[in-house]
């Protein structure tokens, strides 16, 4: 797919006391795309993803989100204007039920605060999302009692009541057991194809192999190499900065 | 969320709502029944007290926003009351009560900034921020002598109702705003306002993130809980006709209302009303038998320590545990 990008990042540096974490990081995201975001730990992956969502505030850089810039990021707007995440460690609100977690993530602004609980529109698509994710058996259950993995489910199914353009995956099959994994992967793919395009933290490798085109690695907060994953690989600056030269 | 399932039977989802009904209605006759005037005091201080608890539940439980400074809204709406009647007649009587909802609502516009700023710190340094401004508010009213008489205290007409039954009206007005606070606090449990507040106090920058209108919501629940604390001072004022700063603007208010609160189940309907009506009438009654002495603030103090370690919870969300886990045995 062609046209302009749905992600656009130029120059992004942040500091941190004297740690350029991220430093004149640029790249794009093309619209209908799983791309992929490796690097070695300490690489700068999670602070750009904190940077782009306007989790931290940046030292310098621009963003363009769909076509129009983003001057001051901040993760709810942008939420709402169709950009969300998910954490490494995977953040439910525990003292809530499954399907309460996913309509409060509805992306309603505050007008709606006076509305009912779970109005019975939310309550729909969440009942179609818990279907979808294989949840609805902890429908009502509080989201504190579920497991590791199911949790980082409920996250991502949480954050596609907002429909969203594109979505930040932070590592999301880490510390999940191997069937999880291939759910989780299912699930994206799925996505992908009704028109979700992904920006995917990862470390397990075949995964990105499998699922991400193009790959974009970074290295001390930059980017240093940009393809298909095939390419990428097999570069020979790539393989330096994970096998240290 | 789901409450004793089945446990009534064929009226079971009946069940809360007639409860409450019982309760309010035993409210209603108790001044008429009892006669001792004493005894109607300690009802309509227990009464304020629930209310109050309930009010400070919307910040404090369930927003998760443990503030100190409600005291300082309560003496807000006591001088505002005060002040208003000072060189007028009660009339009736029934006047200076009319004027309690504006009141009301005026001390909650000027909540709403002190809130937007306050509430950009959290947890114990919220509770810090919110202390602090009670005692800029008390030392106000200490020295903007022209407005509030200073230490000599500001008075307003003494209503001019019977001698025997003179707590009546207090009384009632008291039941009232505990009417309000809980239906307050029902109507944001089953809104989308309560969703917003559950999911700010398991992880504001979580909700942040997805869109939840995090801002909207806590300043919504502060405004609403001090509407009620205010015009609980009103009425104290005007129960009192006579008020002083370090009683309007009293630390150990906001005291009571958080031990209420946190013996009784943070977060949860009831949970404050049934910590009101715990410590409240002990508080009064200890007060009636031992004069001014303050020996139940050490009562307050070890009683506190032995919720915090015995059900940190509170007792509500404790008991349900229990219950919960007694019919999964059964």
């Amino acid at each position: 797919m062609s046209g302009p990008p749905l992600l656009e990042v130029r120059a992004l540096t942040k500091r941190f006391g004297g740690v350029t974490a991220v430093d004149g990081c640029s790249f794009a995201v093309r619209r209908g795309t799983i791309t992929g975001l490796i690097g070695p730990n300490g690489s700068g992956k999670t602070t750009v993803f904190n940077l782009v969502t306007g989790h931290l505030p940046a030292d310098s850089g621009q963003l363009v989100f769909d076509g129009r810039p983003v001057t001051r990021p901040d993760p709810g707007r942008l939420y709402r204007r169709g950009l969300s995440r998910t954490f490494q460690q995977p953040r439910v609100f525990g003292e809530l039920t499954v399907l309460e977690n996913l309509v409060t993530a509805a992306g309603h602004g505050w007008r709606a605060l006076a509305g009912r609980r779970l109005g019975a529109r939310d309550a729909a698509r969440g009942d179609g999302l818990l279907a979808e994710f294989g949840l609805s058996a902890h429908r009502d259950t509080p989201a504190a009692e579920l497991s590791y993995g199911q949790r980082k489910l409920l996250e991502f199914a949480a954050l596609l009541m907002s429909e969203p353009a594109l979505v930040l995956l932070d590592e999301p099959t880490a510390g999940v057991s191997p069937a999880m994994v291939a759910t989780i992967e299912r699930h994206v793919r799925a996505r992908h194809a009704s028109g979700t395009t992904f920006l995917l933290v990862e470390h397990d490798m075949g995964l990105v192999m499998r699922l991400c085109d193009p790959v974009i690695v970074l290295d001390g907060g930059t980017v240093i190499a940009e393809g298909p994953p095939d390419d990428v690989r097999s570069l020979p600056r790539v393989l330096d900065a994970y096998l240290g030269g | 969320m789901r409450r004793w399932p089945g446990r009534y039977g064929r009226y079971g989802r009946y069940g809360p709502g007639l409860a409450a009904l019982v309760a309010l209605a035993v409210l209603v006759v108790f001044p008429l029944a009892v006669s001792a005037p004493w005894l109607v005091t300690i009802g309509l201080f227990t009464l304020m007290y629930a209310a109050l608890a309930s009010a400070w539940n919307l910040v404090g439980g369930y927003a998760g926003y443990p503030s100190l400074g409600h005291a300082a809204f309560f003496g807000m709406g006591a001088y505002a009351e005060a002040i208003w009647w000072t060189h007028r007649t009660a009339g009736s009587g029934y006047g200076p009560f009319w004027t309690l909802p504006p009141i009301g609502l005026a001390v909650a516009a000027v909540a709403v900034p002190v809130a937007w700023v306050a509430m950009r710190t959290r947890t114990d340094v919220f509770a810090i921020v919110t202390i602090t401004f009670l005692f800029v508010v008390q030392t106000l009213a200490f020295n903007l002598r022209g407005l509030t008489g200073g230490a000599q205290g500001v008075a307003m007409p003494v209503a001019p109702f019977a001698p025997a039954t003179f707590e009546r009206p207090f009384y009632y007005a008291m039941l009232a705003l505990l009417v309000l606070a809980l239906a307050m606090s029902y109507g944001v449990l089953h809104s989308r306002l309560g969703l917003a507040l559950t999911a700010v106090r398991g992880d504001e920058d979580k909700a942040r993130s997805v869109g939840v209108p995090v801002g909207a919501a806590k300043l919504t629940a502060f405004a609403l809980s001090v509407v009620v604390t205010a015009m609980a001072g009103g009425v104290w004022a005007y129960y009192l006709s006579f008020i002083y700063p370090q009683f309007a603007v009293d630390p150990l208010l906001s005291i009571g209302m958080v031990l209420m609160v946190f013996l009784g189940g943070r977060g949860t309907l009831w949970g404050p009303v049934l910590g009101a009506f715990v410590v409240a009438p002990a508080q009064q009654y200890l007060a009636y038998r031992f004069g001014a002495s303050q020996l139940y603030l050490l009562a307050y103090a070890a009683l506190f320590v032995v919720v915090m370690l015995v059900m940190p919870r509170g007792a509500l969300p404790t008991l349900r545990d229990r219950i919960r886990r007694a019919e999964a045995r059964a």
